[in-house]
């Protein structure tokens, strides 16, 4: 499993640019977490990953070959995505949402295979219960597991998330965060998310990506590497002590805005 | 000894288990195949609706069929109809009015209705919108312009009995690719689609307005019948255009099923799984146009069923159009033939369009039934 990014830059039609130059490469499995501000482009970084969107100038390699020369099949087989939480328009029962999850390996008819692994997958992310619930009739949290799970039986080696810990109560988010850091270990995968809790990113990821305006790559590293309080302070423009907490960096954010 | 990747996270037992559950831990034969069971138990309820939908529609029409003006009894209509199937007619009068007279409109309503029905549940999965049909966007109102050109203009694009028909068909396409030509331009949303829909039916209705104001009194009462539809002005000949576009649609739509289930996730989410989005929307819509083209030409319009079959089944069995298609193309069938039913005997001898029947009897259905239900089907 390798994604490049060389010389990457993207933008929406004639407007501005909104990533800059982006040269990156994740070929090791574990948990990246992508951090910085609103708008600074994470969501349009990951989207370019499984070619949601198509740079502007520059290339994206998965696995040494070039995005375009894949089939969407292809790229859906290697690189699962599961996007920020939304309601569906029409609300399928639990089971059937994750088992959209499964299109790309089963045929017309339910396999037991297919109906094993949404069954594992509710167990595991503790939803099991609300298997004939409707999608749209559960909390934030239940619905965020809910896609995760959609995510997970696609039993892809790439996972890409964008903000899957956003809306979840703080067990929640520790537990998503945990589980997502143990899942990469465990299976060997590598899994990308978006994520806006600087702690949830400097306790669990693997490596960090800390982006910044106009749209850069700032730092990319481990926690420990990356997080410093210069860098908060340069790229979210706000001061904060940065303490070690079960062996890692825990940030505490102050009242000071720096400008 | 992890150094070059961070020290290692604390990583609670609960976690640790859940995951090393997923990667390990091998399903019983028999838990699976209890789930198994379950799951199949659940999908049959499916089929039950769509089963039931089957017999209320064979029942009804199979009744509608003995009634009319001449006074026949159930056996009597069945022995001419079985005549006239052996080829063995004893008397052409009755055989006229059986078979001429009373079975085209049934046969015309069941198509109509699982037709419209399809394409309701095809444009609203296809749209991502629950208000999508085809008069929201636009299908219906170019027919009508259609007609009306050649009813009051006599502009016609072909010669013959059918003149009208083709002129409705072949206008009823242009709202359609109106909105795939501004999706094509605009990279549009599906509620942007929807909004395009909506102007061409207001260009157009507004068009077909004027030509009314100009128009012959005489004139206007064809247009006037064209625009509530009606299943009664069809005879056999008509039938077989209509049951081929339509159940070619349908098993087209069928065999799409998932993945429109698939698309109705949302763009992202959909092409994530491998789908390409736009080819398949494209496809869907032109599928179901066609078929409402070809329904609406020759029925007139008749509104709601594309609304009210679909969501009446999603209440029933949910919005996987697996089972959806199917269900709302036999509950639509089984609403247009009960409504051409009621139309033809509550004011007897007067007979009451198929169109306004369907209103009468699928709005409240339709009220009741979101009132009795608890579950949210849409968002």
């Amino acid at each position: 499993m390798e994604i490049e990014f060389q010389d990457v830059d993207f933008g929406y039609g004639h407007g501005k640019t909104i990533l800059h130059g982006i040269n990156l490469k994740l070929n090791r499995p574990g948990l990246v977490c992508i951090i910085g501000p609103n708008g600074v482009g994470k969501s349009t970084l990951v989207k370019c990953m499984n070619r949601l969107l198509k740079p502007s100038s520059g290339r994206v390699l998965l696995d040494g070959k070039d995005l375009g020369e894949y089939t969407s099949v292809e790229i859906a087989k290697a690189i699962g995505y599961v996007p920020p939480s939304t309601n569906d328009v029409f609300s399928m029962p639990v089971i059937d949402a994750i088992l959209i999850g499964r299109h790309n390996h089963s045929k017309w008819r339910t396999s037991k295979k297919d109906l094993d692994l949404v069954q594992k997958a509710m167990r595991i992310l503790d939803i099991e219960d609300l298997a004939m619930q409707g999608y749209n009739e559960l909390s934030a949290g239940q619905h965020q597991r809910v896609t995760l799970a959609r995510g997970l039986v696609q039993e892809t080696d790439i996972m890409i998330l964008d903000e899957p810990t956003a809306n979840l109560d703080v067990k929640h988010q520790i537990y998503v965060a945990q589980f997502l850091r143990e899942l990469a270990d465990q299976g060997q995968k590598l899994i990308i998310m978006i994520c806006h809790d600087l702690n949830i990113a400097a306790r669990y990821s693997t490596e960090v990506i800390a982006m910044a305006p106009p749209g850069v790559i700032y730092r990319k590293g481990t926690p420990e590497e990356v997080f410093s309080e210069d860098l908060v302070r340069d790229i979210y423009g706000i001061e904060c002590s940065i303490v070690e907490f079960e062996g890692k960096p825990n940030i505490l954010l102050k009242s000071e805005f720096t400008d | 000894m992890e150094t070059e990747r961070g020290n290692p996270p604390v990583i609670s037992g609960k976690v640790r288990n859940a995951v090393t559950d997923w990667f390990v831990r091998q399903t019983s034969e028999e838990e699976l195949e209890e789930s198994f069971e379950d799951y199949r138990k659940y999908q049959m309820r499916k089929w039950l609706f769509i089963a039931a939908c089957i017999i209320v529609t064979a029942v009804v029409a199979a009744y509608a069929v003995t009634v009319g003006a001449y006074d026949l009894s159930i056996s009597e209509v069945y022995a001419i109809i079985w005549d006239h199937i052996t080829g063995n007619i004893h008397d052409a009068d009755m055989d006229y009015i059986v078979i001429t007279l009373r079975s085209p409109r049934i046969a015309v309503a069941i198509i109509a209705g699982m037709g419209l029905a399809v394409a309701g549940v095809v444009m609203q999965s296809t749209l991502l919108n629950p208000l999508a049909d085809p008069y929201t966007t636009g299908i219906s109102s170019g027919a009508s312009f259609g007609a009306t050109l050649a009813m009051i203009l006599g502009f016609t694009l072909a010669h013959g009995p059918y003149a009208i028909v083709v002129n409705a068909f072949v206008f009823s396409l242009i709202p359609m690719f109106t909105i795939l030509g501004v999706a094509r331009l605009k990279q549009a949303s599906p509620t942007t689609m929807i909004m395009a829909g909506i102007a061409v039916m207001y260009i157009f209705n507004a068009c077909t307005t004027v030509m009314m104001l100009w128009a012959d009194p005489n004139d206007m009462d064809a247009v006037y019948e064209w625009q509530v539809g009606s299943v009664s002005k069809n005879k056999w000949d008509a039938i077989p255009i209509m049951l081929v576009v339509t159940v070619v649609g349908i098993i087209v739509m069928q065999l799409l099923s998932r993945k429109l289930n698939v698309l109705s996730t949302g763009d992202d989410s959909a092409r994530s799984l491998g789908l390409n989005v736009h080819q398949m929307r494209t496809l869907n819509l032109l599928v179901v146009s066609f078929m409402t083209a070809a329904i609406v030409s020759f029925t007139g319009m008749i509104g709601f069923v594309g609304l009210v079959a679909p969501h009446i089944s999603r209440l029933f069995i949910g919005p996987d159009n697996r089972f959806l298609i199917p269900a709302s193309a036999v509950l639509g069938a089984a609403l247009l033939v009960c409504a051409d039913l009621l139309g033809r005997t509550v004011i007897y001898p007067s007979v009451l369009p198929v169109g306004v029947i369907m209103s009468f009897l699928g709005g409240p259905i339709f009220l009741w039934l979101m009132l009795r239900k608890k579950s949210r089907i849409w968002s």
